[in-house]
Order: C-alpha cells, then structure tokens, then sequence
C-alpha cells in the first residue's frame, strides 16, 4: 500500500533521515519506535508532504506521492494525526471535524463520517460545541484522530497518540486504533510507548538517528533482547 | 450635550473608517504575521478609484464602491504574489523592509501616474440630508458610513465563522502545518485574506473621501498608522479587536476635538499606541480566547 523507498531527508545542513526504507500492506498496523529525536516525526511529515525529502521515492497505491503538497496527499487517502495533537484550539470540535472534511464534498457521506466518529469517541459528541483549546489532553488527542478520520483515510498516520495521557487513557486511544484498523483503515503508529504499540501492531521497525536499524512482526521484534534492552525497559 | 453627542456621532464615523482599515491589517498580520504597512496605500488607491469611478465613468456611490472594493482586492493579492510571499520564509525584518518598499512604491508610483495634486470628491453623490434624533442633527454622510462600514463588518464575521474559506482563514492562522493536514491549500487562504482585507480598505477609501472630499496620493499614511494603533489597540490578530479598536480610536479623537484640543487630534492616537504597549501590549481583546484570523 505504501513505499517508503531510500530517502534521505534534510533540515537545513542537518541530516535527518538518511536512506529510510519501509512497507506497508493493506489492513495491516505497522508500528515505528524510536528514542526521543530518532527522526520518527520527520518520516511521518515526508509521507504527508509536509517536507520534501531531497532523493529517494515514495509510492502510495503505485503513484508517486514524494514532494507532493500536502493537499494532494490527504486528497489521495493518508491521513496524518500530528504530534502534540494540534487541534484548533479557537475552534468548537464541531468545526475541527468540518475541518477534517476540507476536500470532500458529498454532505451525506460527511454526515454519516460525524456520526461514525461521533461514535467512536462519545465524548466528542457531548462536547460538540466546546472550543477544542478547553478540552483535556485525552479529549484532544480523540478531536485529533476525528478529524484527520473525517478525509476517510485509507492509511493513518498516527505520532505519538499516547504521549502525555494517563496509563487507563493510553489504554483507551490504543483499543479505540485496533477498532479503526478493523473498519478497514491501515495504520502506521509512531510511538515511543514501545510496549503497547507491540501490543496492537502486526509488524514494527526500530529507528535510530535517521536508519532504520530493525524491522520484523511485532512479535519478533518484542522477543528480541537487543529491542527489549533498548525500548521496552529490559527485563 | 448636544455639542458631545454630535462628536460621539463623528468619533464613530471616523472610527469605523479605521476599523475597515484596521481589519486588513488585523487579518493579514493573524495569518502571515506580517504588519503590511502598504496597506493604508491599497485604501489610497481605493478612494481614487472610486473617485474615477464617480467622475470619468459617472457612477454612481454604490457601483463605484463595489468596483473600488474588486479593484483593491485583486490589487491586494498581486501585492501579496509578488512582494510578499517570496519571502514567506524569510526573517520578519525583511519582510517589514519590504512592506514600506512598497507602500512607498505604491505612494509614488500613484505619483508618477497622476501627479501630486489633490482630487476633490464630488458632493452630492452622498444624501445631504440630515436626519434629527432627540435633537442631534446626524448627517446623512455618518449615518451612511455607518451603515456602509456595519454591514461590511457582518458580512466579514459571516465570512469568517460561517464558510469554507473563513474556517480555513482562522485554521491556517493558527497553526499553518496542522491547516495543511487538512488539505487546506494555504497559499490560496493567504491571497483570500489579502483580497478580503484590501476590499475592505478600498471601501474605506471611497467613504473616507466622500466624507472628507479631499483626497491625494500621500492620503493613506496617517489614516494607515492610526488604523495599525486602532488593530493594536485592539490585539493585533483579533478581528473583534480591529473593530473595537477602530470605533474606540475615533471616538477618543472626537472627544479629544470636543475638549478644544484639536491641534492635538492627530497625535493622541499615538498616545494610545504608547500607552497600550506599557500597560497592555496584548491588546483590549488580547489574551482571552484567541480569534485570530
Ligand atoms: N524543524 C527542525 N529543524 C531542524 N532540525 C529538526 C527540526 N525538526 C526536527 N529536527 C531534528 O531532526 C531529528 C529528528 O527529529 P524528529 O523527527 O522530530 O524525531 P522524533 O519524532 O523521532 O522524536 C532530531 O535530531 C531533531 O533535532
Ligand atoms: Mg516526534
């Protein structure tokens, strides 16, 4: 489904992603863990255009997606949860879900997607009307995954959904992925909360300083004591 | 009482004057947080084309108006295209340099096309008739100003909180990656916004000189700085705040005028800028839930 084919990515002199590989198949969560730094947002920003990587491909359903804008992107069917949420704080978390469904034009499908995440996320629902900057850190990180599902992605992409959230809330965000994966969207997830994304992931690559360094199922990967010393606290 | 009356009719006047001009400033800075000081010169060449419009082609108030109104608009976002956005990425001070590059390009290029000389907007396009409530005599002229610059400021809040190009306006103003995410295409929203507030300074432009019938191509500074203290005054980024500020600028000129200060009417607003920068440099409308365009 998609193909992250060698690239190498830069900000300014800084050399942030340096041949970056990866594969992703139709249906499945792939999960991308990482330290702090590791480049894990700078991968998910190249896929969605936000930067250009300066050489290698990128292949979304056999187009070429790589330095394209990110309107193109979304239009395509990737949808991107950024880190840190980025809610529009000014805005009711009604008109964050509108947003979401910027570059669609069929009100009935738009109305049948509210009422799905709606669904999906009751607490929206009750605060439909609230200015999203009001809500709590869980609720936005819920108005965030909302929205980008309203462009109906075919693959999400989701940066550290569960990063600053009580362990029951983590919880919560990551049964509420696995029931986004089983309607049929693809997910990759960005975590650095390796073991629950292990848990929900069927395969996994391991990133440091910009090269991916392993990759396998999830399985393998959180049986592996080089992984599990490094990511997952090392018992 | 009477006397004060009538000056808090020619403050507001006045000051919804400035808070159409202060709104481009307000919503261009919101969205690319840059402080267009070219933007008192889009209302000058707004007052001549509506004063062309009225004398050359015979129109009347209302079409010379919306032409000045299409006119800026696209003027604003050419200025925008070709000024502004190569430097996008650039520091702020260069942006700044370039903005008063091309206020003054825009002052005396009008120079160079037409010459220095004032222009005299012809009376009677305006109804003359004025119009006593509870003994204040209020012009016809106030009253149209106010209705013009009223109605422009609902139509810019339906704009804003109700259509597609609005959301978009307030989503890339508050955080530009997050609104591309969307699929928002960004550079369009910014020339929006240009076009938007550069028609509002046009019709700025027209009443202004239908209001005070002289007109000249040096015309746009002052009302242009005070406008920028009316967006400060207000909270720079904050279209309530541009509107408030505007209206609360001209009012506290009048009054300045009623006291028997005159002389000293163009500089309070600097004053106010002065002040508000110690004592609030948020802004009246600032710090409180943010609506930023
Ligand atoms: N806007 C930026 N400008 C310069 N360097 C950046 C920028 N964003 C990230 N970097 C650098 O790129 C590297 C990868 O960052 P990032 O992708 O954010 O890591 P992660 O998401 O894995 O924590 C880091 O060394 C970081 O300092
Ligand atoms: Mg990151």
């Amino acid at each position: 489904m998609l193909k992250v084919n060698d690239i190498n990515v830069y900000y300014g002199n800084i050399h942030a992603l340096k041949g970056v590989s990866l594969d992703i198949r139709p249906g499945e969560i792939v999960t991308l863990i990482g330290a702090n730094g590791a480049g894990k947002s700078t991968l998910l920003k190249t896929i969605s255009g936000l930067l250009k990587p300066k050489t290698g491909k990128i292949l979304f359903e056999d187009e070429h997606v790589a330095g394209k804008v990110p309107q193109l992107i979304v239009k395509r069917g990737i949808s991107h949860v950024p880190e840190g949420r980025r809610v529009f704080a000014n805005m009711s978390v009604e008109e964050n879900l509108e947003l979401g469904a910027f570059l669609r034009k069929d009100k009935r499908g738009i109305r049948e997607d509210f009422e799905k995440v709606y669904q999906l996320f009751p607490r929206l629902h009750e605060r439909r009307k609230q200015l999203s900057g009001t809500l709590s850190g869980g609720e936005q990180q819920m108005l965030a995954m909302g929205r980008a599902l309203m462009a109906r992605p075919r693959l999400l992409l989701l940066d550290e959904p569960s990063m600053g959230l009580a362990p029951l809330l983590v919880k919560t965000i990551f049964r509420i992925i696995e029931e986004i994966n089983q309607t049929g969207t693809t997910i990759l997830l960005v975590e650095q909360n390796a073991n629950m994304a292990l848990s929900v992931a069927n395969r996994a690559y391991v990133i440091e300083t910009g090269k991916i360094v392993a990759a396998g199922t999830a399985a393998e990967l959180g049986e592996s004591d080089q992984i599990r010393k490094a990511y997952l606290g090392g018992h | 009482m009477e006397q004060f009356i009538q000056q808090l009719v020619n403050g507001i006047s006045l000051g919804s004057i400035y808070a159409l001009i202060a709104l481009g400033y307000t919503m261009v800075y919101g969205i690319v947080k840059l402080i267009n000081f070219a933007h008192g010169d889009v209302f000058m060449v707004g007052a001549f084309i509506g004063f062309y419009s009225i004398t050359f082609f015979h129109l009347g108030l209302f079409p010379a108006l919306l032409i000045s109104m299409t006119a800026c608009a696209i003027f604003g976002v050419l200025i925008e295209r070709i000024a502004y956005k190569p430097l996008r990425n650039a520091t702020r001070i260069a942006a700044l340099i370039t903005a008063i590059g091309v206020s003054l390009f825009i002052e005396y290029g009008t120079i160079y096309i037409r010459g220095a000389q004032p222009e005299a907007y012809p009376s009677g396009i305006a109804p003359l008739k004025s119009i006593e409530i509870f003994g204040v005599k209020i012009s016809g002229q106030s009253l149209l100003i106010l209705a013009v610059s009223f109605f422009l400021m609902i139509v810019l809040q339906f704009i804003v909180h109700k259509t597609k190009i609005g959301k978009a306006m307030r989503a890339v103003s508050h955080d530009m990656d997050a609104a591309k995410l969307m699929g928002i295409n960004v550079n369009n929203t910014i020339s929006a916004t240009f076009a938007i507030g550069s028609a509002l300074a046009g019709a700025a432009g027209v009443i202004f000189g239908m209001y005070y019938t002289k007109i000249e191509p040096l015309m746009g500074i002052i009302p242009g700085l005070k406008a920028f203290v009316a967006a400060v005054l207000g909270g720079i980024g904050i279209i309530p705040g541009a509107m408030a500020g505007g209206l609360l600028l001209g009012v506290i000129e009048a009054l300045v005028s009623a006291a028997g200060f005159s002389l000293w009417r163009d500089g309070v607003a600097f004053v106010v800028l002065i002040l508000i920068l110690i004592f609030r440099p948020a802004g009246l409308f600032g710090k409180n839930v943010r609506e930023k365009v």
